[in-house]
């Protein structure tokens, strides 16, 4: 048929290099202590340390040395067109004056000489374990490493989320590259290293190694169903009219039950003098970034997502 | 031991955003203030949020720790208007709801706190032998059935004294955790409300004439405090807490139990030569200061009876 046709062996180019970049949030401290650890094992063992080329980056040293999420403005919203091609005055924000940096040192975003890939590395408050967040749904290389992600970590729950953004507005560090995800895991308060949450980030970038260095080597990896979270909207917290605060906190039924069910009837926030707000739609739907920090100043109490099955083709290298 | 007689436990302030991104202390006050006290109550008390600036920020403080200005010599401090904002915040408090030290000062001082640690609710503070303190905390742990409660005790001289709980006659900082920066979670407001509701429970009894028993508390007197393994030169740290002692909060460390697990994999192990008990472990306000865990020593403390004396 057709579509078995389509779904025959796709050949993809090689990715010849990728980067790692943690402390993008420079309280998000995983990713800076992986960061941290690669250099070391790259100073101590030479380039040859892993398979494939590899580089480290800090993203937001400024940050990250003064244990901030950021200094001016969020890093991760930088990396638009726009904002990387605005004129640099005194008076830019330092995020937009490193944005350009990094989009120099990675990209230029949208060309021939953008790095393949960007494993950008964060943290979260809420328990989402391991999630992969991808902006398109239609990358093979990033959705089969999701897959292969998936397959080999056993010790928290892997799953992909897509944000599907038309590419144009892209905002976010990996949007630079060629192909790139965020690794984003969780529950980590900000500012706080965990041990088990710094191994499974660090086994995840070794993983991603892992995938490139065979998929350059010449292995097909099978196609299959990948199973994905696609985002449909964003809910606030109550808050009063006036003074815009909180007057509710997530529900204790609804806290740390990232990607379960929410359906109508079920209780989304508990008031702070004692009454339930429940969730009064008809349509069934996964919560996810339930009660993380950052988003209190971005309006957020949660995200909700529709599950749907994406199915990938098998690849193989092209070779020359 | 003979039942003691205390006077009336008649001012109480409950403090709250002293450090300003620990919320469940935050909207306790808030929530406190939006119901305005009618006049019949008790027990005067008086609801402070202790650092606004650094709570409209969500920050833990705007220049300096605002929980380590009630030392004596940072109250007495002549002050203008270059001064830390924390500085002048300091002795605008113990002007409110001292002077620390004086007769004046507030009865108990309830201070809100949360931490990113294990630690369940304990009720810190400096004295060992103050039954106000002992008997409220035995209340809550009769009382809190979902919730583990401790007594923390520091064994420093008043006048050294840094925190704000120090400015009453009576005064505990109320931790609870775990609960991240800047996040406000519901059981652990939850968990903040009733011991402070306990807390006004147990003052209204005491002040109406109940004698309460005495007993034994257990008592963890902090020894000291341990710091992450650091690169000699950066500065930075090399290792994590390690995962067998993550969230393992008062459960007791001995000699050669793991503690760190660096980041290249090796685990570091405890070599002191008692066994204590660690706590604060992995809180993330402590990093700056080079606190990894603090280590305390148990010991039963007997409390007499109390009953008010109304003289």
């Amino acid at each position: 048929t057709i579509r078995e046709k389509a779904m025959a062996l796709l050949f993809l180019p090689a990715l010849a290099r990728m980067a790692v970049c943690g402390g993008t949030h420079g309280n998000e401290l995983s990713g800076v202590y992986v960061v941290q650890e690669m250099e070391r094992q790259r100073k101590e063992k030479g380039e040859g340390v892993w398979p494939i080329p590899v580089t480290t980056v800090l993203s937001n040293p400024r940050a990250v040395k003064e244990c901030r999420r950021y200094i001016d403005t969020d890093m991760n919203r930088c990396f638009s067109r726009d904002t990387l091609s605005s004129p640099i005055t005194d008076s830019s924000p330092y995020e937009v004056r490193r944005a350009q940096e990094l989009n120099n040192l990675l990209g230029l975003k949208g060309s021939t000489d953008a790095i393949d890939l960007i494993c950008d590395l964060h943290n979260t408050t809420s328990n989402m374990g391991l999630t992969l967040i991808l902006c398109t749904s239609s990358d093979w290389v990033t959705l089969h490493i999701c897959k292969y992600l998936q397959t080999k970590i056993t010790k928290v729950p892997v799953r992909v989320l897509v944000l599907d953004f038309p590419i144009s507005d892209a905002y976010s560090l990996e949007s630079v590259s060629k192909h790139g995800f965020t690794l984003e895991v969780g529950p980590q308060p900000h500012g706080v290293v965990r041990a088990d949450i710094y191994i499974i980030m660090k086994e995840a970038v070794d993983l991603t190694i892992d995938w490139i260095h065979k998929f350059n080597s010449g292995t097909v990896f099978e196609g299959g169903d990948v199973e994905t979270y696609m985002l449909i909207k964003s809910v606030d917290y109550p808050r009063d009219p006036e003074t815009r605060t909180l007057t509710a906190a997530i529900h204790p039924q609804l806290q740390d039950k990232d990607f379960c069910l929410l359906k109508r009837g079920d209780p989304l926030f508990l008031s702070f003098s004692g009454e339930t707000v429940n969730y009064e739609e008809e349509e069934t739907l996964h919560p996810f970034f339930i009660n993380e920090a950052a988003y209190y100043e971005k309006g957020i109490a949660f995200q909700l997502a529709k599950k749907m099955m994406l199915t990938i083709p098998a690849v193989r290298v092209q070779k020359d | 031991m003979k039942a003691v007689a205390m006077p009336t436990v008649s001012r109480v302030a409950v403090c709250g955003g002293t450090h300003g991104n620990e919320l469940a202390g935050v909207y306790l006050v808030r929530e406190r203030l939006k119901r305005r006290a009618d006049g019949t109550e008790p027990v005067s008390v008086v609801t402070v949020m202790s650092n606004p600036r650094a709570v409209q920020l969500c920050v833990r403080y705007v220049e300096t720790d605002l929980n380590r200005c009630f030392t004596r010599a940072t109250l007495s401090a002549p002050v203008s208007e270059t001064s830390p904002y924390e500085m002048i915040r300091s002795q605008e408090l113990n002007a409110l709801l001292g002077p620390k030290g004086s007769a004046q000062a507030v009865d108990l001082l309830c201070d809100l706190h949360n931490t990113t640690a294990n630690t369940g609710l304990c009720l810190i503070t400096y004295s060992d032998c103050d039954w106000i303190c002992l008997h409220i905390c035995k209340h809550l742990q009769r009382e809190m059935a979902s919730t583990p409660v401790r007594y923390v005790h520091f064994d420093i001289p008043l006048n050294e004294a840094y925190s704000l709980d120090s400015v009453g006659k009576h005064g505990f900082a109320m931790e609870i955790g775990p609960q991240p920066h800047s996040v406000v979670r519901s059981v652990i407001f939850s968990a903040m409300q009733e011991g402070v509701q306990l807390m006004m429970d147990w003052i209204c009894q005491f002040n109406s004439g109940t004698l309460f028993e005495g007993g034994w508390v257990d008592v963890y007197t902090m020894v000291k405090n341990i710091d992450y393994p650091r690169d000699s030169e950066t500065h930075v740290i090399t290792a994590a807490v390690h995962p067998n002692l993550q969230d393992r909060d008062f459960c007791l460390l001995h000699p050669g139990d793991p503690m760190f697990l660096s980041f290249s994999g090796e685990t570091l192990r405890y070599k002191g030569k008692e066994a204590l008990y660690p706590f604060f472990i992995n809180e993330g306000a402590y990093y700056e200061k080079g606190i990894a865990l603090s280590l305390a020593r148990k010991r039963r403390v007997e409390i007499p009876s109390v009953l008010v004396n109304k003289h």
